[in-house]
């Protein structure tokens, strides 16, 4: 049974159809890139996979559960206990630090645990900078904080929008060595991504086209390094 | 950390980010609980302070008798029904006709003390009686015979048996009545003089009292003593009482009607920089809802927010309220105002009450932030 299944999924605002009877799988364990361009419904899936939005039509089964009828506060439960989201904007608290940002996903899930959400960013680099407000990290610190806050609770899926859309170079490759390592422990990752260097990194790459998948590639010689062009 | 913990940083630092807009809110806050604070101190202590002030027009209760004489008997077991912080002054009285010149006029013997404590408006020109053979004459008569103060005259009583000749009794004037009213007819005397010139044993005609009670208080005193000394009848001196309530319940309806008012802008102050703050932090609670927060947490939240804003508000405001209260008391009664430690908690419940129903209708649009919307890219 797949982790994660879209079947005939659409979601239609009045003439447009922002997703057209999509269909997708993805396994446990699968490190999946969605790419296309702008205005593809990119995030519009990204949104109905993450519980933030609910489709017109369609089942989405997310480990067996059809989520696509639930309710606005039964897919919150869902966005808390099962899903890790990470933006492009990062979107930190600004008053609160960076272990505290992450202990807000604990607060919402569980019980905010200082010492593991310190492990957290120390497994994301940042254990020297803890205490820092976001305003005091850089573009990559901010987004390796927020990869620690959507592993905290230990997801089953994550859900990545152009998480390297706001980073230099030397940071996208951090940020995409970081998934590397979360794939090889096992976690489930779907990355939205405009930049062919992120998408071709992971193990499938789904194109989508007005609304439709256009096409899907698998990467044969996967390592999940990141090869920049260099431009003569 | 414990989640209470996680809880109040959250909150508290939340409130410290926007410390400009809380601060002002917080103002609004403080002002408002110490104008509520300030006008109930008002309210409450007003009938104690306009009761006193009242006590300068005079007497607002007499005990009159259906068979013609009050003993002293009766009189000190009517006044101890009252609380005798309550009784400001107990002036009996005896009348009868006795004659200057040949011609009548009417003589009260009365207690001096305890009439000028009844009646403080009484403006004595020289000075009051205080031993056997002074008198105080009214303005009339002053003028009818000429008299001044440390002028001699003589008083003379003709009593009803035929028989019996003039008692005659000299007196020496000590000082001129002046009321404006039907006391400037009357002269003024000891009840030891008044004995001595008429020959017999005084009762009294009427006992006045000036009691500083409320309205209903004065009532239930006055049932008290109807019931417990059959032989005399209290009364209230209605325009007195009746003045003294209209006044009273027109200023508290004033200071009931500014509390509304002030409160109301208060409520609109803290709502409208919570709706602002809402606004600000739309992209924030969309996180937060992404992260799982339901719509009770963000309620939490919120409220939170505005229940420390309001008690720290309402303990400021409590004790500005308090120097508002003391301040206008001094200045409008010239007395200082009792300090009442129930009404800070009330206060601060109060504020916290207020600025929780400010928050309810910015709180509502928070929770219909769609994380979705607001935290889509570019």
């Amino acid at each position: 049974m797949s982790l994660l299944e879209l079947k005939n999924v659409s979601k239609i605002y009045g003439d447009l159809h922002a997703l057209d009877h999509v269909n997708i799988k993805v396994e446990k364990g699968e490190w999946l890139a969605i790419m296309g361009p702008s205005g593809s419904g990119k995030s519009t899936m990204m949104n109905i996979i993450g519980a933030l939005d609910k489709a017109t039509e369609g089942e989405i089964l997310l480990d067996g559960e059809d989520i696509a009828k639930k309710s606005a506060a039964a897919l919150t439960d869902i966005r808390r206990d099962k899903i890790g989201l990470i933006f492009q904007q990062f979107h930190l608290v600004s008053y609160l630090t960076a272990v505290e940002n992450v202990m807000l996903a604990q607060y919402y899930h569980s019980l905010p645990d200082e010492k593991e959400a310190l492990e957290a960013l120390d497994r994301v680099g940042l254990a020297g900078r803890a205490k820092h407000y976001p305003s005091q990290l850089s573009g990559g610190e901010q987004q390796r904080v927020c990869v620690a806050r959507a592993l905290i609770n230990y997801p089953e899926i994550i859900l990545a929008d152009e998480p390297t859309g706001n980073l230099d170079e030397a940071n996208e490759e951090i940020v995409v060595e970081m998934f590397n390592k979360l794939h090889n422990e096992g976690t489930t990752l779907v990355v939205v991504t405009h930049n062919p260097e992120v998408a071709e990194v992971a193990q499938r790459t789904i194109v989508l086209r007005n609304g439709r998948v256009d096409h899907e590639t698998v990467n044969e010689n996967f390592t999940g390094k990141i090869k920049h062009i260099t431009l003569m | 950390m414990k989640k209470r913990k996680m809880y109040i940083r959250m909150i508290t630092a939340s409130l410290l980010r926007r410390r400009t807009r809380m601060i002002i809110a917080l103002l609004a806050i403080t002002i408002g609980a110490m104008i509520l604070s300030g006008l109930v101190t008002i309210y409450i202590d007003v009938p104690r302070q306009m009761g006193a002030q009242f006590r300068n027009y005079g007497a607002n209760m007499i005990f009159t008798s259906a068979e013609g004489d009050i003993s002293p008997e009766d009189v000190r077991t009517a006044v101890s029904v009252i609380p005798s912080e309550k009784l400001v002054g107990l002036a009996p009285y005896r009348y009868e006709t006795v004659r200057i010149n040949d011609r009548p006029v009417m003589a009260a013997a009365t207690d001096m003390e305890g009439a000028k404590a009844a009646s403080p408006f009484w403006a004595v020109d020289g000075e009051w009686p205080e031993e056997g053979g002074q008198i105080m004459i009214g303005k009339n008569v002053a003028a009818t015979y000429n008299l001044k103060p440390g002028k001699k005259m003589t008083c003379s009583y003709l009593p009803e048996q035929e028989d019996v000749m003039d008692n005659y009794m000299d007196f020496t004037v000590t000082g001129i009545l002046d009321t404006g009213g039907k006391e400037e007819d009357y002269v003024y005397m000891s009840f030891e003089d008044m004995e001595e010139l008429t020959g017999e044993s005084t009762a009294y005609d009427i006992c006045e009292l000036s009691v500083s009670a409320a309205a209903d208080e004065l009532e239930t005193i006055s049932q008290t003593i109807n019931s417990s000394a059959p032989s005399l009848t209290a009364r209230l001196i209605k325009r007195v009482t009746q003045s003294e309530t209209t006044v009273l319940s027109k200023l508290q309806a004033l200071v009931l009607l500014v509390t509304v008012v002030v409160l109301a802008l208060t409520m609109i102050c803290v709502g409208t920089t919570m709706t602002a703050v809402v606004a600000e932090r739309r992209k924030e609670i969309g996180l937060r809802k992404a992260l799982g927060a339901g719509n009770a947490s963000i309620v939490g939240e919120f409220m939170g927010e505005g229940m420390i804003l309001g008690a720290a508000g309402g303990l400021l405001g409590s004790v500005f309220g308090f120097i508002f209260a003391q301040s206008v008391s001094m200045n409008v009664f010239n007395s200082s105002i009792i300090l009442m430690p129930w009404l800070v908690p009330v206060t601060i419940a109060a504020s916290i009450l207020v600025t929780g129903l400010a928050c309810l209708i910015p709180i509502k649009s928070a929770t219909k932030v769609d994380p979705a919307l607001v935290l889509k890219g570019e």
